[in-house]
């Protein structure tokens, strides 16, 4: 187990250079630079500055610079919000986009399993079609459609819940937000439960569980339930990936001042600096998620030896 | 006696499918008394495994029983699964075929075992775990405490059968139904949980009612017998009527199905030359035949992990020096329990596997120095039929593709004409309709799958064909058939066999000589003959004490003391004879010194105290 974990976490170091030189390339391929947005510069402040950043050496040398100050934990200073580091800018927008997408995340196993468990066990009839009907819908409609539906909805017809912003930080501002975001994963869950739960049933020690006289609740909770949940934890690492992107664009649909909403605005003032920063924490942040997963399902699963 | 426990009177039992209701049960009768052992014997299809369902309520959402059931007064068909759950697990239990997915592989043996005793005795954690270990013990698991804390999989599948057993027990039921309780195990396991099953059926006073395809496992163990057929009951009656006086043609098919050893040797037998031993000995009348295949000390060994993080990786020796001959037309089979690295020496043979040491000639050509064309062409001669039928053929290639596979490897040049006259042609031969070659595997039965996997390793006309236990899968009936065929075939194409098994009767019958191997080494080697009838090793002659013989006297007299235990663990075999830990002649030279084939008289065996015992 231990040596299964370091060499994961060995493992995980190319994947994250990989993904820095990756995303290092595509933003300085992207046309215009960190300054084109201001008003004319002279050419000599424009230089100045473009010295002052470093962007005036090969780029190789910014690769180099920008690695070197990253194994020391420093993401460099914004170039958007000159006052701020990219470090500070994140730790600012990241607690948001946490408890959006952490609640997101909740919602989607709760509901998605409770939804799958119950459609496995009215297997084809009435209720299950509902529960796949509406799984598949979730799945096929793109959260910023959906968003804003849910707004047109919710907010402006109904006036139930408000439309956007965080206001006093209530949980009013979050509900429509956390389930437009929940809403594909949830769906998703559903469908593997249910999968899983209807292969599970047919096993042979559920077939066993029913001869030793076990009610049918015991059998589920007892037996079927963790097995049955397995594919649901491989898919925790992918739906962690799905739920923040999808945050990118759900913060910027209800202008929640998430991390997400940086990163947008950090990519379209082509702020190096800032995308950098949110793309290798959110990267760390996946890898690690996976990581977790996996040793949890070899936790789970005692026939998985590591 | 008075009332019988059970009484089963015209009971139907339907199935809804797309093709309209299918019948599995006709019209099916019986009593069982209390403390009374009833046999019910059939193939597969023959609709006693969905008797015994429709009785527990556990048919398929699809099935439906009718007709009654009265056990202990109370009507079983028709209960709510409420009522039905105070008497499965309690009144009635069962055990099942395969112990490995029939416990739940998720859950530590003492949390799936105290479930029962939580739901149905109300006790507490505790004292349903106190239980627990007690009723291990009653079925002989050693270490019973330890056991509770460990997961299916880290037990053998003879412990898990045991622990299936001690489940059904542990609520004391006046009724245990055992659904091919040893179908799924070795012989010499077998042997082992069918004496657990008698010696439990008087410790606890329980009835039982025994499924099973194969008439040699009911022959000790069943007052009664039951015979079906196509959901039908054929015949009924007491043990010794059906084995000594059946009145029914199908039950006198399935008694001559039963493989026998106890056959004589024909006069005019060619004996095969010993050639482990006895290599540079030219061979009387066959001096002039080609060795086909000459197995050199072969050794295959894994490296697997060690058990600590920083421990040093351990050697797993699966195959450890075999050695052995084969001309053409030839049959040598290879016996041993799950574990004794017969399937690896079959893989390492045809080098599936990476072989440590020794060597394989094909005709004299050494496969090991081969690169990978020359490998591909020697192989067009050595082809392969594996164990379980369904799972070896792909479900989603028709039955024409499966078995013109190996041509496009081994014959690219052949137009699709060709190819689809030599799989006509081959269907024929191996008794399946050319007509059916557009049927997908799923389509046939386990017998006809594995006519479709000789129909394959045949295609490219081979010299030998390796079977990696072909009927162990199979019905006893069926089983005979697939042997029939396989001798049929090699003597019309002088064919030669390695035929692996773990049964020694089935082996037997088609060897011309027999290796036993034991944790990846020979014990013995003889003809077939010399090996049933004066069996040199301890461990040959404890294999075929195991063979459960379709005769109630023989069986009935049979000691209990069969081999006991398991396999010891190929990672740390026990030091000089591997075999001296489970066996009874073990004396103190056989831990110090490990003893070398030698020939006994046309023997060759590896004991130290053959002439003694």
């Amino acid at each position: 187990m231990i040596r299964y974990a370091i060499q994961r976490f060995l493992g995980a170091i190319p994947t994250l250079l990989i993904l820095i030189a990756l995303a290092f390339i595509m933003i300085r391929v992207a046309p215009g630079g960190p300054f084109d947005a201001e008003k004319q510069l002279l050419p000599e402040i424009e230089a100045n500055l473009r010295a002052a950043y470093h962007l005036d050496e090969p780029l190789v040398q910014q690769f180099g610079r920008y690695l070197y100050a990253l194994i020391q934990g420093d993401f460099g200073p914004s170039f958007q919000y000159r006052d701020h580091t990219v470090t500070e800018l994140i730790m600012d927008g990241f607690p948001v986009s946490l408890r959006l997408g952490g609640l997101a995340m909740l919602l989607a196993l709760i509901v998605g399993v409770s939804l799958g468990t119950l459609a496995a066990f009215r297997q084809n009839t009435p209720t299950d079609y509902t529960v796949m009907g509406v799984a598949m819908t979730g799945i096929s409609i793109p959260n910023f459609v959906m968003a804003p539906l849910m707004i047109l909805l919710f907010a402006v017809y109904l006036k139930w819940l408000p439309a956007g912003g965080l206001g006093d930080g209530g949980i009013a501002n979050l509900v429509l937000p956390v389930i437009a975001l929940a809403l594909p994963q949830i769906a998703y869950v559903a469908r593997l439960t249910r999968g899983s739960m209807i292969e599970v049933l047919r096993s042979n020690f559920i077939r066993t569980a029913s001869a030793q006289g076990l009610p049918m609740r015991t059998v589920i909770v007892q037996h079927a339930l963790k097995p049955a949940l397995l594919p649901v934890i491989s898919y925790i690492g992918p739906a962690t990936a799905a739920i923040i992107t999808g945050s990118v664009v759900i913060e910027q649909i209800f202008g929640v001042p998430g991390l997400g909403r940086y990163f947008v605005q950090g990519a379209l003032n082509r702020d190096y600096t800032l995308v950098m920063g949110v793309v290798v924490f959110y990267g760390v942040l996946i890898i690690s998620f996976n990581f977790l997963v996996d040793l949890l399902y070899g936790w789970l699963d005692p026939r998985v030896k590591y | 006696m008075g009332n019988p426990l059970l009484q089963v009177s015209g009971l139907n039992v339907t199935f809804a499918t797309n093709d309209g209701a299918v019948n599995a049960v006709r019209d099916l009768g019986f009593e069982i008394s209390r403390g009374e052992t009833l046999g019910i014997v059939g193939e597969s299809g023959s609709g006693k495994s969905q008797t015994v369902l429709a009785l527990m309520g556990l048919l398929a959402d699809n099935g439906q029983a009718q007709g009654s059931a009265s056990f202990d007064g109370q009507q079983l068909l028709g209960l709510s699964s409420d009522e039905l759950n105070r008497i499965r697990g309690t009144r009635i239990s069962m055990i099942f075929q395969d112990p490995m997915t029939s416990l739940n592989p998720f859950l530590k043996i003492g949390r799936q075992m105290s479930l029962v005793l939580t739901q149905h005795q109300g006790l507490s954690r505790r004292a349903a775990m106190k239980q627990c270990a007690d009723m291990l013990d009653a079925v002989h698991i050693p270490e019973a405490q330890r056991r509770l804390s460990m997961y299916p999989h880290e037990l053998s599948g003879g412990m898990r059968q045991r622990v299936m057993i001690a489940s059904a027990l542990l609520c004391r039921p006046a009724l245990l139904i055992a659904d091919e309780p040893t179908t799924a195990l070795d012989v010499t396991v077998q042997a082992q949980i069918l004496g657990l099953m008698r010696e439990l059926r008087t410790d606890f006073d329980t009835a039982t009612i025994l499924i099973t395809h194969d008439l040699g496992v009911v022959a000790g163990l069943c007052d009664r017998v039951i015979v079906m057929r196509d959901g039908r009951c054929r015949e009924a009656g007491t043990v010794d009527q059906i084995f000594y006086r059946p009145a029914d043609e199908y039950t006198r098919e399935l008694l001559a199905a039963v493989p026998r050893l106890d056959f004589e040797r024909p006069q005019a037998e060619v004996t095969a030359v010993d050639l482990v031993v006895a290599q540079e000995q030219p061979p009387a009348k066959k001096n002039d035949r080609v060795i086909l295949l000459q197995v050199d000390s072969l050794q295959v060994f894994f490296k697997v992990p060690g058990p600590g993080i920083f421990s040093a990786s351990q050697t797993l020796k699966a195959v450890d020096g075999v050695s052995f001959g084969l001309v053409p037309g030839e049959t040598l089979g290879v016996v041993g329990e799950s574990g004794c690295g017969k399937s690896t020496l079959a893989r390492g043979i045809l080098r599936l596997v990476d072989v440590t040491g020794g060597r394989v000639c094909m005709l004299g050509r050494d496969l090991g120095v081969m690169d990978d064309n020359a490998l591909k062409e020697a192989r067009s001669d050595m082809q392969i039929i594996f164990q379980d039928p369904f799972a070896s053929l792909n479900p989603r290639m028709m039955v024409r593709d499966i078995v013109a596979e190996p041509l496009q490897t081994h014959q690219p040049d052949l137009d699709g004409a060709a190819v689809n006259g030599k799989v006509v042609r081959m269907l024929q031969r191996v008794g399946l309709e050319p007509g059916h070659m557009n049927r997908y595997p799923h389509e046939f039965s386990g017998g006809q799958c594995q006519r479709i996997g000789i129909a394959r390793a045949l295609i490219v006309e081979p010299r030998l064909i390796l079977c990696d236990e072909p009927v162990s899968a199979l019905d006893v009936s069926i089983q005979a058939q697939i042997v029939d065929l396989l001798m049929e075939l090699q003597a019309s194409l002088d064919l030669s066999l390695i035929f692996i098994a773990h049964d020694l009767a089935v082996v037997q019958q088609i060897s011309h000589r027999v290796m036993v191997m034991y944790l990846g080494r020979v014990v013995e080697v003889a003809d077939r003959y010399s090996l049933y009838a004066h069996p040199k090793h301890p461990y040959t002659r404890a294999l075929i004490e195991a063979v459960p013989i379709a005769d109630p006297e023989i069986e009935r007299r049979k000691s209990s003391t069969g081999l006991e235990g398991d396999v010891p663990s190929p990672l740390d075999p026990p030091s000089g004879c591997a075999f001296r830990t489970r066996c009874r002649y073990a004396a103190e030279r056989c831990a110090l010194e490990r003893p070398r084939l030698r020939m006994v008289d046309e023997t060759a065996v590896a004991c130290h105290r053959v002439g003694e015992i």
